[in-house]
């Protein structure tokens, strides 16, 4: 159900620029993740995955 | 069930529609809110996963966070296509449209600002990478070592060879950052890459972004491609057009004073929210 072709992004680059950039607004529900923990929590998320021989999530995405 | 409302970016009005099918994060359809001369483009999303403590939850999980930012990247490319989008950082959620509204309307003329600054600009990512050793070193085959001071010795050169090896891309790298800079808007450092998490090879020695006119994208992108294979043992490589996630602020040395936002909006984010 894919409308837009894909370009397969690295998962990495993407983040560098979903967590670390764009516009920071305190939304009504993300205040505090939004600002400081989203960075940490998603390397703790990353790092797990590597650790736990996890198959690499963005080569697997459907 | 209620929906909450999921904010990709905001963006002046289009001058032609987004793809009738577009969809984004949790394979909801991007629509398009218009207020006070801006739209903001926003997804219903159900509260079961985007509520705050759900949503904390979700981000822990890999698999939730990867098909998330895709989400949020797909309705980003697509408006890349037709517009110039300002992003927002993933997961900006708003009880409803109302709140929407007013967060468009408190920082209005940040927007607006910001967008014209933009206007017409894409990012580009480029990446300095040293290649994993192998080729460095190799006077010869791998001898065996003889002896325990030969080991030593050959440990020592590998060393060697290594350090030079990363010299040479940090001058590189330097050099390639300096004249990418004179030729973009702007330039942004992010921080290197663990190899661990990217799942590159080598080691990540530059990662940065760069501000770019559309109109001199393509002689960007060609002076890029011209320093690959520049150097043995160094790898570029080039990622984009991006809409300009790392340049939504405005450059230290282009706003300092005009960021005094007297409004204290808190475009910065982070003073005085914490507890809220």
């Amino acid at each position: 159900m894919t409308v837009v072709e894909r370009r397969e992004v690295a998962l990495v680059d993407l983040l560098d620029r979903l967590l670390a950039g764009g516009v920071v607004i305190t939304g009504d529900i993300t205040l505090r993740i939004a600002d400081v923990d989203l960075v940490r929590i998603d390397l703790n998320a990353l790092i797990s995955s590597v650790n736990e021989n996890v198959p690499s999530p963005w080569e697997d995405l459907s | 069930m209620t929906g909450l409302r999921y904010v990709y970016a905001v963006c002046r009005p289009l001058a032609a529609p987004l793809q009738a099918e577009l969809t984004g994060v949790a394979g909801a359809p991007a629509k398009l809110l218009h207020h006070h001369g801006l739209i903001a483009v926003v997804s219903d999303v159900p509260e079961r996963d985007f509520a705050e403590e759900p949503l904390r939850a979700h981000l822990e999980d890999i698999d939730w966070l990867a098909a998330t930012a895709r989400g949020h990247q797909q309705v980003i490319d697509a408006l890349t296509a037709v517009t110039t989008p300002l992003p927002l950082r993933l997961a900006t959620v708003f009880r409803d449209d109302s709140g929407v509204r007013v967060m468009i309307e408190e920082r209005e003329e940040v927007f607006l600002r910001t967008l014209d600054r933009l206007q017409g600009r894409v990012e580009w990512g480029v990446k300095v990478y040293v290649e994993p050793t192998g080729q460095e070193g190799t006077a010869g085959p791998e001898a065996k070592p003889a002896s325990g001071r030969d080991y030593l010795r050959q440990r020592r050169m590998k060393a060697r060879a290594h350090e030079d090896t990363w010299q040479r891309a940090e001058q590189f790298a330097g050099r390639l950052h300096s004249l990418l800079s004179e030729h973009a808007d702007a330039a942004r450092l992010h921080a290197p890459q663990n190899s661990a998490l990217s799942r590159a090879s080598g080691q990540n020695v530059l990662n940065a972004a760069y501000l770019v006119p559309r109109a001199k994208s393509e002689e960007f992108v060609e002076m890029v491609d011209r320093t690959k294979g520049e150097e043995p043992g160094i790898r570029v490589e080039l990622t984009g057009p991006w809409a300009a996630y790392s340049f939504v602020e405005p450059a230290a040395s282009e706003g300092t004073e005009g960021t005094g936002d007297a409004g204290g909006a808190g475009n910065t984010g982070g003073t005085g929210e914490g507890d809220a």
